[in-house]
């Protein structure tokens, strides 16, 4: 009998359990703004609180495969302007398309000192396995392709790529070891936790076509206020001064370097 | 020909990794499976449980674990880097490596039923004959445990074409190498080649529900005739 009373209740709070905030959202969010976007979350949370804000992280392409099939996304933001400009097309959008950052690549590593190489250097028979995105459908690993292709190294180093999924497997394959060096984004890079050991170096951006980065409101998003705050919040200064100490350029500014 | 060369060879690499996976787990698994059937040791709970995590842990858990311990900062990594050959990550023998683990009880579960099945008795009757041990097991219990073995490989080999996420985390999707038929479809599926992912899909599907309705069809005609 007790038990039956436990059982019941633990059944009710796993089905109807729901948290009192005064709003939810969800966004999707390209791998490379992982560290940037939660700082800047953690900004918006303060001057907004009492809300639930909840973030994923993954590969563009597959957000774009997701969102077109339902998938409950509230805000998207896209490390390739192509893929939020496609749903826009498809009518899944709710916003126009804003750009909000431009993306760099570099070259990086946390047992070679990478602050001393250029591309060339991944010639190198000492480097056996080098990281990349996948260029089939991840931004910087496209990127990645058309700045080795520029530099003639492409054919070249053909046997040693390995491909992560999204630029933050790609920068694990290297932390954990497994690859001597990687094409990851500077977003990435310049985050402690990475920045530590090792270094990187800028991959000049005339090798390869800018890595515009878009963010639509989608359908499912439309109706609620906070995702319109938040989408306004990312052109405040606050969450500017955040995306630019990641590495990014701004809609609006020149890059400084 | 509807399917591309790359899927051809990620249908060829999958089908390479399966079979050697299921060999090396015929040579390991039969011997585990013999000892957990016939071992009264209170160790035999312990091996069992070992034996059947892959089956309840989540792939993520084994691939986080395999690439750190396989790379070249961790146990195996320097294993490997002692006998001269390159890290696993990334590589075939990674992924047979990871399939091994992965496919274990697979193997060993229903080996190990259909040598409770024999029982004790058979074994017996070969000893007072005066067969020695290995002679009894490759002359009495190995013949009336074929069916065991045929379910074990059979579900081992699917199980590993059907891999998927250890395969993403150790493998590196090198074409040829670790790109295997289930990650090929991922690829299609994220680049938005939904017809091609659709044709590669639709095969895995025929051939799973084949194998599956092979295996259960003779099964159910075996204890017919039994």
């Amino acid at each position: 009998m007790k038990l039956q009373r436990i059982f019941i209740s633990i059944f009710l709070t796993l089905f109807f359990s729901t948290a009192a905030h005064a709003e939810k959202i969800t966004i999707a969010a390209a791998a490379d703004l992982k560290f940037a976007m939660d700082e800047i979350i953690t900004g918006f949370k303060q001057e907004h609180p009492g809300n639930e804000l909840n973030v994923t992280y993954g590969s563009s392409g597959k957000f774009h495969t997701q969102i077109k099939n339902g998938a409950p996304f509230d805000i998207y933001f896209s490390a390739d302007i192509a893929y939020p400009r496609e749903l826009a097309k498809a009518g899944m959008a709710a916003s126009e398309v804003k750009p909000y950052a431009v993306g760099r690549i570099v070259l990086w590593s946390n047992s070679l000192n990478a602050t001393k190489m250029t591309l060339a250097n991944l010639s190198d028979p000492k480097i056996t396995k080098i990281a990349i995105a996948n260029p089939k459908h991840a931004p910087y690993g496209k990127r990645a392709e058309e700045a080795l292709k520029a530099s003639g190294l492409w054919d070249k180093l053909q046997a040693k790529f390995v491909f992560g999924e999204n630029i933050a497997q790609t920068a694990q394959y290297v932390q954990s070891g497994n690859a001597q060096i990687g094409i990851i984004a500077l977003s990435l890079a310049v985050n402690p936790e990475l920045a530590k050991k090792g270094g990187y170096y800028l991959i000049p951006d005339k090798l390869h076509n800018p890595l515009e980065q878009g963010f639509i409101i989608t359908k499912l998003g439309a109706n609620k206020p906070l995702v319109k705050k938040f989408a306004d919040y990312m052109g405040s200064k606050k969450a500017r001064s955040i995306m630019t100490r990641y590495g990014f350029v701004l809609p609006g500014e020149t890059a400084s370097k | 020909m509807i399917l591309s060369d790359g899927d051809l060879q990620a249908i060829w690499l999958t089908l390479r990794l399966a079979g050697v996976v299921t060999a090396i787990l015929l040579l390991i698994g039969t011997p585990v499976a013999w000892w957990l059937a016939h071992s009264r040791s209170w160790f035999k709970g312990l091996v069992g449980a070992v034996v059947a995590l892959p089956l309840v842990l989540p792939p993520s858990v084994l691939g986080f674990y395999l690439l750190l311990a396989m790379g070249p900062n961790g146990p195996v990594g320097d294993l490997t880097k002692a006998l001269g050959i390159e890290t696993l990550p990334f590589t075939f023998w990674g992924l047979v490596v990871a399939s091994v683990f992965y496919s274990f009880p697979f193997m060993v579960q229903p080996l190990q039923n259909a040598f409770e099945a024999i029982g004790e008795r058979p074994l017996q009757v070969a000893a007072t004959l005066g067969a020695s041990k290995l002679d009894a097991f490759f002359s009495v219990a190995l013949p009336l445990s074929r069916r065991g073995f045929m379910t074990a490989s059979i579900l081992t080999f699917a199980h590993t074409v059907g891999e998927f996420g250890v395969v993403l985390m150790i493998g590196g999707n090198i074409p040829g190498v670790t790109r295997v038929a289930s990650v090929q479809i991922y690829d299609h599926v994220e680049a938005l080649e939904y017809s091609q992912a659709h044709r590669m899909a639709a095969i895995m599907l025929a051939f799973s529900f084949l194998v599956l309705l092979a295996l259960y069809l003779w099964r159910s005609d075996n204890r017919k005739r039994d």
